[in-house]
């Protein structure tokens, strides 16, 4: 059991925890962090309040994690919502506890979040890293899974009324996916857009404290119900190696759809929001 | 007799810790020229010494009077240490005249200390940057700009005058007895200025690692750039911990307040121009280098704070 857990989180330690722990890489230094600020002490701190989100709070239903590579590099993207990266969190505990095979993954955040003060040392103590194709590229070659929101911000930020309507994809991490050759598993994630509801984004506030977005929300996380859906590897390796813009976009277009028909299935399955 | 077939190498800074080590370490194999502008090093036969400004003519004298075999350029003002100008004038333009200087005595092998501050502090920076990192400290601040432009200068002679054979080192915070630089100076205090919700990554290197690492170099001849690091990182918060220091905190919000408080308190362990480094990690891939060289730190994390812990 870890530790060092805050005693108001005690409550909320379990045997399970440990176990999962064993699963975290082993590349840290002396000190327990890794190149990208990954902290073991840190996980440990914050594993039980991310298993009561995922088990209690928000009641995640997962499918399809037989999907995931019990081992090696791998691209985990997902549609992006919910202002704070609270699907990212449920992505990677859905990883960690897999009963097909456990993974730590890495997740890319957006690149204004180091700038926020104790929340940027936070997300990295956990594994979230900056989203800089370098940063993902060593990764890759360490062999690690990493989780990819290629609406960035554009996902994050979106008011309510927009809710699951996909936002413009990076072609970043088809890039990579293409020049590394890494299996893509797209990963539809139902329940977060609902979770923190935003009316409007405060364009000029936003200016104002340097942010990508300030949005106007309903003053509260809502314990919504999340499901999880993780589609079968997808393999797109180039037909030259210098290919052109116009392939990695074609194939980007791809796993847009793919990821929506994961997200129409949630739906499908989804009788109401707080089920 | 032995005098004359003896190699002479010239080490600038001779007055600095790391100059020092180094000496010491290669006086028994090399007849050392030792030079610093502060002050005339006594660092016993056969160490010859001198004070002198590479600024002025009677810099020269000392290449008409010694042939050398090498040069270690060590010396360099701080970022921290007296103005711009005065920095400018003496890490640029003073190193350019020794490099033309070098050029002109044909001193075959050249090694130059850098700092890893070059890269700057930015949150946009991925980790483990390697050698062709843009240089982007002199986009964040005016105060590392002789940093930054000697780089630039020493890149250029790299790349015009093969001859010289220049090595370019940057290393990561070097600390332990007697580095005054301004992250070995924090942790030597008793209380430590921290900036309140930040708490970057670091690598440090001890002095002992520096000096072989530096001689390594020298001796090896293998010119380029060359990060000099360990693969060990710790956060910053946690260094100050381990050294025994009281942290004191200083307010993030808004950031233009945390550097009103540096240039009030007039810190030299904190000063304003360097407040990123205290927010953003600037991490370094030192792997070039000690595959090149098969050079790894002896020195532990534990070590260098250890040391620093014993202080207070």
């Amino acid at each position: 059991m870890a530790p060092n857990t805050p005693k108001f989180l005690k409550f909320l330690q379990s045997k399970e925890i440990g176990e999962y722990i064993k699963h975290f890489p082993n590349n840290v230094g002396s000190s327990g962090y890794d190149p990208w600020g990954f902290n073991l002490k840190g996980v440990k701190n914050i594993l039980p309040l991310s298993k009561f989100l995922y088990d209690s709070f928000f009641r995640v239903e997962a499918s399809g994690l037989e999907n995931i590579p019990k081992e090696g590099r791998c691209l985990i993207i997902g549609n992006h919502s919910g202002q704070l990266p609270l699907d990212g969190m449920l992505v990677g505990h859905a990883l960690l506890t897999n009963p097909n095979g456990s993974r730590a993954p890495k997740a890319m955040i957006e690149r204004f979040l180091p700038t926020v003060p104790f929340i940027g040392n936070m997300l990295n103590s956990l594994g979230a890293v900056i989203g800089d194709p370098v940063n993902c590229e060593r990764m890759l070659n360490m062999e690690e899974a990493i989780i990819v929101f290629p609406e960035g911000v554009r996902g994050s930020g979106k008011t309510f009324q927009n809710r699951y309507k996909l936002q413009r994809f990076g072609s970043g991490f088809m890039h990579l996916a293409m020049k590394h050759k890494t299996p893509i598993i797209p990963v539809g994630i139902v329940g977060c857009e609902e979770s923190i509801i935003s009316i409007a984004d405060i364009k000029p506030l936003a200016k104002l404290l340097g942010m990508p977005y300030a949005p106007l929300i309903f003053p509260a996380v809502l314990p919504t119900k999340v499901y999880l859906h993780f589609g079968k590897p997808m393999y797109f390796n180039p037909k030259t190696k210098d290919y052109r813009e116009t392939e990695a976009n074609q194939n980007v277009i791809i796993v847009k759809e793919e990821i929506k028909n994961l997200i129409d299935l949630g739906l499908t399955k989804r009788k109401a929001i707080f089920e | 007799m032995e005098s004359q077939t003896r190699k002479k190498i010239l080490v600038t800074g001779a007055g600095g810790a790391l100059a020092k080590k180094v000496i010491n370490k290669l006086k028994t194999k090399y007849t050392i020229v030792a030079v610093d502008f502060r002050t005339e090093i006594d660092l016993g036969i056969p160490v010859i010494s001198y004070k002198v400004d590479f600024n002025k003519r009677i810099f020269e004298d000392i290449f008409r009077e010694h042939k050398f075999d090498g040069i270690i350029h060590l010396g360099r003002i701080g970022s921290t240490e007296s103005d711009r100008f005065n920095r400018y004038n003496a890490n640029v333009i003073g190193t350019r005249k020794l490099l033309d200087l070098a050029k002109k005595y044909n001193v075959p092998r050249n090694l130059i200390l850098s700092t890893y501050f070059v890269y700057g502090a930015s949150p946009y920076n991925p980790s483990l940057l390697d050698e062709k990192t843009p240089l982007k400290a002199s986009e964040l601040t005016m105060d590392l700009v002789d940093s930054v432009e000697l780089e630039n200068l020493a890149n250029i002679y790299l790349y015009k005058y093969p001859e010289l054979n220049l090595t370019i080192l940057r290393p990561c915070n070097v600390a332990g007895p007697g580095v005054r630089n301004t992250f070995s100076t924090l942790l030597s205090e008793k209380n430590a200025p921290v900036v309140m919700g930040f708490n970057p990554l670091m690598q440090y290197i001890h002095i002992d690692d520096m000096r072989d690492a530096v001689c390594l170099a020298f001796e090896k001849n293998k010119p380029g750039i060359y990060n000099v690091a360990p693969e060990d990182y710790i956060a910053f918060q946690d260094a100050v911990k381990l050294s025994g220091c009281n942290k004191i905190y200083i307010p993030s919000i808004p950031p233009i307040l945390t550097e009103r408080i540096a240039k009030f308190m007039k810190w030299k362990s904190f000063p304003a121009h360097l407040i990123n480094y205290y927010k953003f990690p600037v991490i370094i891939d030192g792997s070039l280098f000690s595959t090149t060289f098969n050079w790894k730190p002896i020195k532990t994390l534990d070590e260098i704070f250890s040391y620093y812990r014993g202080l207070k």
